[in-house]
């Protein structure tokens, strides 16, 4: 009965910040137009030899993503602080973990459609071969998407109190993706190179393993962090 | 809203907080009964705001104990949040959402349905504008809304932290039958106002805190004559 509470009110959460994000666009666009300028920054730094194009293109992706990332996450909490709304969700009955689910579950469908962009115009810009194991290729990116999004969503919750949050959340972010963004862009890499019998597997296992950390110690922690 | 008579909704003792090396609380004693509206008068700074956030949970004090209808307000404060609704200063709505959605998303949150919230809507007089987003709201309006999440809620204790602001004089009524229907009913209200005149309807008692400490009291017929507390009361 609780958690079906509580999964009503995470799915409350989600559909409150997507409809608001749906009605304002801003975020989305600035979003994914920073992350494809930086696709075609690298683009051009790469220059023409369509192979060195190719070969950085999994870590220009998700270097793209984990930018564009933190400014949507960033945004997700900001929403809240603007008109004290964070005060009133926090004072609603029912456990703050239905919170984290709700702006995860937000930020999961943020991420993925503006990775979805930047995916696509990554294949154009960096002449990626889609290999014929597209689909283990989607398992990758969505494994690397929850690792991405659960710490920072988790990250900006922390740093959403403090005057300087837009400072604080990198710096407190992307020492903690590190694990996370190697692993996807290694796997990925291997993907991309048609090793799937060899690295592909065992990196793919280890984002499993950091995804399923990470959720489980965030779960656990958000009640701390989101106190106030 | 309908809560069951409550005998103590509040009974707060020896309640201190500090912000930094600054004690902005430095023991306040309350108690409030079931179906009493207690106003809070006071200079600014003066921590009426920073009391109604510690019985609210949303701080924690430095000493002392706050128990609200029973349950302590730091050991458990999920029943506590169960009990509570709490207006403050800021409406906390939701500028891109229409009102009927940011209403929709209290009811969610709350477990109420969907239903319960055109009745609220009507009651708070913004039916017709239920599908604008409350960007485009006066300050007014979206106080009116607050109102509505305040009614979605059904709580057993109300804390209004300044809630004739930006109210008209029809929105200064709203607010006031929203308080007597909840005192009516059995639900103990603290409000917090600088002037008694728009809450002097529904006051049964004023509390003036000075310097973190209360300094008197007065009863309901809101003579300014403070009643001095007795010291063994602080």
């Amino acid at each position: 009965m609780s958690l079906q509470r509580d999964w009503r009110r995470a799915r409350a959460i989600a559909w409150k910040d997507l409809t608001a994000e749906r009605r304002s666009k801003a975020g989305f666009n600035a979003v994914t137009s920073l992350a494809i300028t930086i696709l075609v920054l690298f683009g051009f730094a790469l220059g023409p030899d369509t192979r060195a194009v190719r070969d950085a293109a999994p870590g220009v992706i998700w270097l793209a993503a984990l930018f564009a990332g933190v400014l949507a996450f960033n945004r997700s909490y900001q929403s809240e602080l603007d008109g004290g709304a964070l005060e009133q969700l926090v004072l609603y009955p029912g456990s703050r973990k239905a919170i984290y689910a709700g702006k995860l579950l937000a930020n999961f469908v943020f991420v993925a459609l503006m990775l979805a962009v930047v995916i696509v115009a990554g294949i154009i810009l960096f002449q990626v071969v889609i290999p014929s194991e597209w689909p283990s290729l989607l398992a990758i990116i969505l494994f690397g998407t929850i690792g991405l999004v659960t710490l920072g969503t988790f990250y900006a919750a922390m740093s959403s109190r403090s005057r300087a949050r837009e400072v604080l959340l990198p710096l407190l972010l992307f020492p903690m993706l590190v694990p996370v963004l190697l692993a996807a862009m290694e796997a990925t890499k291997s993907l991309l190179g048609g090793n799937m019998m060899g690295d592909a597997g065992a990196w793919a296992r280890l984002l499993i393993v950091f995804d399923v950390v990470f959720l489980a110690a965030t779960f656990l922690a958000f009640e701390a962090v989101i106190e106030v | 809203m309908s809560p069951s008579p409550i005998a103590l909704a509040i009974d707060a003792s020896g309640i201190a907080r500090r912000f930094g090396v600054t004690w902005v609380l430095r023991g306040i004693d309350l108690r409030v009964a079931g179906g009493e509206v207690v106003g809070l008068l006071g200079a600014n700074g003066t921590g009426k705001s920073t009391f109604l956030r510690i019985v609210g949970t949303l701080l924690r004090p430095h000493a002392g104990t706050v128990r609200v209808c029973g349950h302590d307000v730091v050991k458990d404060a999920d029943s506590v949040r169960e009990l509570v609704a709490y207006m403050a200063h800021a409406p906390g709505l939701y500028d891109n959402l229409t009102a009927r959605e940011n209403l929709r998303f209290a009811a969610a949150m709350l477990d109420r349905r969907d239903k319960e919230v055109d009745a609220v809507l009507e009651r708070v007089g913004l039916i017709d504008v239920g599908n604008e987003t409350v960007r485009a709201f006066s300050s007014g309006m979206q106080r009116r809304l607050a109102i509505g999440r305040l009614l979605l809620a059904r709580p057993r204790l109300l804390l209004l932290d300044e809630p004739y602001s930006n109210l008209d004089q029809s929105g200064i009524e709203l607010m006031n039958a929203v308080i007597s229907d909840h005192a009516d009913a059995g639900g103990a209200a603290v409000v917090v106002v600088h002037e008694i005149a728009p809450a002097a309807e529904v006051l049964d008692r004023t509390v003036t805190i000075t310097e973190g400490r209360i300094a008197g009291q007065a009863d309901d017929d809101h003579e300014r004559t403070l009643i001095p507390v007795a010291a063994s009361d602080r």
